[in-house]
């Protein structure tokens, strides 16, 4: 190693040491990690963030036109598709959309093998490629990158977590290829390592939405995203409700309790000579 | 109870006076709540009740995700996200119950630390602080094979690290690893004996915090001059201490509403940030992810094991005494038992590191030490984390084995206050401000 390489790795050490002992987290940042995430904006971020079900339905229309044909979903139900606090889509629509996917059929009178249509009461069926994860976590699974090993300080000191992390490998495509061992590997600004086996899914104008928003690359990345968000974490809208609420209330405790407490303590502390 | 002379439970309606003389349960629950209490306790102080709450929060909301559960490999993960999704509220539960983990961990810490800073081990406290140290060890079992149950990678392949360390004891590791894990490997058998002691275990804890508390009730409370209670007469007791009720079971209140304040923020708002993102992706036996890392609690004694990168061996020949395996094990099992001789290697004749000049300054290391360990265990084991690791590992054992007796020898301690009356009017100074006006704040 050069002297310059020396002097980088202490430095990096210095500062990781450094980030550790005042996160007393016990992690530090990734030295190693070049890949390049950007912190998108999602309406689903901080306290008061909720997410937004026009966009999960736009996301949605990409996971069932573009996604599904090799990722599975086989945690989240199609009747999950119908809450309020989800994509809130109409129940026939859904009924409808279910009808498209083949599950395995659990009939009395069904043979090993046979399929049957989904029906509202189905999970999504599993992936269709053996190297596609399935999807119904990833957005929470793939929250560790930028390290330090996934000890979850990126999420914190950077606001950005699995949602961007999709967002950034479906924009990261530099159109760069190369062939190892019979696999086609792909360029990637932010993958880990820089080259993904998954082809580029989106280029854009995928997809037309029905109330014309925007499609490019970029939006329907983040809408995508904000979908498996949601796949992922289906309560979040009510447990930051339930965070508002329960630190609203724990908080009037703590002050109440805070006056009981200076109030029975005050003629301990304060004594007149008399 | 207890050593300090207080007013005791006297029954005085005739349903108590029948009940009492027949089963004096109201007089212990009266002697417990009026327990004299030494009135200059500090906030450090309150870390007791944050731990009874806690052990007890996480036994009501682990009761209701057993409900729910199912200890099989192919059904227990699926059956975390069936809690996540499907059962009313489960997520709270289960999110509750997971970050309830990390709430122990940091009161226990700081309870302990508190514990060593003011001398609380030293005698006559040396039972309590002894039951203390076999609750931690049962604790970080419990919390290892409650992390266990989801079945994600990190569940599974933390099993298998942490179980393989046994295997690397010489003779009779391998069939205590085969015990642990009920076969050959990590597999379905390990799962259901992990779920079982993991419900056994948090009652184990509940016995012993009443072992615990019922000890240092007998000695009374230690406080921040490391000075005891005068004991002469109730009169004399009662100008240095205070009933528990109302003092400070309300000020342990405010404290505890304030901690959960904070612990259902991050709930309800970041309740990912302290798990591994690993473990929401299915155990798989074929696919070992890049970094096996503990939860962050278990990062210090990790790394301690992690230190030990060298063998023991006969000077000048080939012959292995002790493997690079085997000591790291040894080191980690140690650096926690080794707090088990703390009472009795600290020679210093002040108990309290308040007036210890030169004692605080090693205490200050020693926290920064467990930090940067903590630190070291969530790094890869590539240079220059392994020498880093060895150094807080040295110092750890050295605190405890040679600092504290060398520095009863050679410190010239400050002298404590005469009475714990003396030290709380030191802060509370009687005013002369005239009758009937309050004091100004």
């Amino acid at each position: 190693m050069t002297d310059e390489g020396k002097d980088k790795q202490m430095k990096k050490l210095l500062l990781s040491a450094l980030a550790a002992l005042t996160l007393v987290s016990g992690g530090a940042f990734a030295a190693e990690d070049e890949s390049h995430i950007t912190d998108y904006a999602f309406p689903f971020e901080g306290p008061f963030g909720r997410y937004d079900t026009a966009q999960l339905q736009r996301g949605l229309g990409i996971y069932n036109q573009v996604c599904s044909s090799c990722h599975g979903m086989e945690l989240v139900y199609f009747r999950n598709l119908t809450e309020s606090s989800g994509p809130a889509m109409p129940a026939d629509m859904i009924t409808e959309l279910a009808s498209n996917y083949y599950v395995p059929d659990d009939g009395l009178e069904a043979a090993l093998g046979d399929e049957r249509t989904a029906t509202l009461a189905d999970t999504f069926p599993g992936s269709q490629i053996a190297g596609a994860p399935d999807m119904s976590l990833l957005a929470k699974a793939r929250a560790g990158f930028h390290g330090p090993y996934g000890t979850g300080i990126s999420p914190l000191i950077n606001g950005i977590g699995g949602p961007e992390y999709i967002a950034s490998i479906l924009t990261g495509y530099t159109g760069e290829e190369k062939i190892e061992a019979g696999v086609t590997f792909y360029q990637n600004t932010a993958f880990p390592g820089g080259w993904i086996a998954m082809s580029p899914p989106l280029y854009g104008e995928d997809i037309v939405h029905a109330d014309d928003a925007p499609n490019d690359l970029e939006s329907e990345a983040q809408d995508i995203a904000a979908f498996l968000m949601w796949a992922a974490e289906p309560k979040l809208n009510q447990r930051k409700a339930f965070g508002l609420t329960a630190v609203l209330f724990l908080g009037l405790l703590t002050v109440l309790l805070y006056l009981t407490n200076k109030k029975i303590w005050y003629n301990v502390k304060h004594r007149d000579e008399a | 109870m207890g050593g300090i002379p207080h007013d005791h439970y006297e029954p005085k309606s005739g349903g108590e006076k029948w009940l009492h003389r027949r089963l004096p349960i109201l007089g212990l629950a009266y002697d417990t709540l009026m327990i004299p209490t030494p009135k200059n306790l500090n906030w450090m102080w309150i870390w007791g009740i944050v731990l009874v709450f806690t052990l007890v929060m996480q036994i009501a909301t682990g009761v209701v995700l057993v409900m729910h559960y199912t200890p099989h490999i192919d059904m227990a993960f699926t059956s975390v996200e069936h809690i996540m999704r499907n059962v009313n509220g489960g997520w709270a539960i289960r999110y509750i119950h997971a970050n309830g983990a990390s709430l122990f961990f940091i009161a226990v810490y700081a309870h302990i630390f508190r514990n060593l800073y003011y001398g609380s081990y030293k005698a006559p406290r040396e039972v309590t602080w002894l039951i203390g140290v076999i609750m931690l060890i049962i604790m970080m079992a419990t919390v290892f094979m409650g992390y266990v149950l989801p079945w994600g990678q990190m569940s599974f392949w933390g099993a298998t690290v942490i179980t393989g360390l046994f295997g690397a004891i010489p003779f009779v590791g391998e069939p205590i690893q085969t015990l642990l894990l009920g076969g050959p490997s990590v597999d379905n058998a390990t799962l259901n004996r992990f779920f079982s002691l993991h419900y056994l275990m948090p009652f184990l804890l509940l016995g012993l915090t009443l072992v615990h508390v019922w000890a240092f009730h007998t000695t009374g409370n230690n406080n921040p001059t490391g000075v005891e209670v005068r004991r002469d007469s109730k009169e004399i007791a009662e100008k240095d201490t205070l009933p528990f009720w109302p003092y400070f079971v309300i000020k342990d209140l405010f404290a505890l509403a304030l901690i959960m304040t904070i612990f259902v923020a991050i709930v309800g708002f970041m309740p990912n940030f302290l798990g591994h993102p690993d473990n929401y992706i299915p155990a798989n036996p074929l696919v070992t992810p890049a970094h096996i890392v503990p939860e962050w609690y278990l990062l210090p004694f990790y790394a301690m094991l992690r230190a030990i990168t060298f063998s023991i061996s006969i000077p000048f020949t080939d012959v292995i005494l002790i493997d690079s395996k085997f000591l790291g094990v040894i080191v980690m099992f140690a650096s926690l038992a080794v707090l088990a001789v703390v009472p009795w290697t600290d020679t210093s004749r002040v108990r309290s590191g308040r007036y210890r000049p030169m004692f605080k300054w090693w205490f200050i290391l020693l926290v920064v030490d467990f930090f940067v360990l903590m630190w070291a265990g969530a790094m890869p084991a590539e240079a220059p984390i392994p020498q880093i690791s060895l150094i807080g590992t040295i110092y750890w054992f050295g605190y405890f084995l040679v600092v504290l007796p060398l520095l009863g020898l050679f410190e010239e301690p400050m002298t404590p206050p005469a009475t714990i009356e003396e030290d709380f009017d030191a802060k509370h100074p009687v005013t002369s401000s005239p009758a009937g006006t309050a004091p100004a704040e």
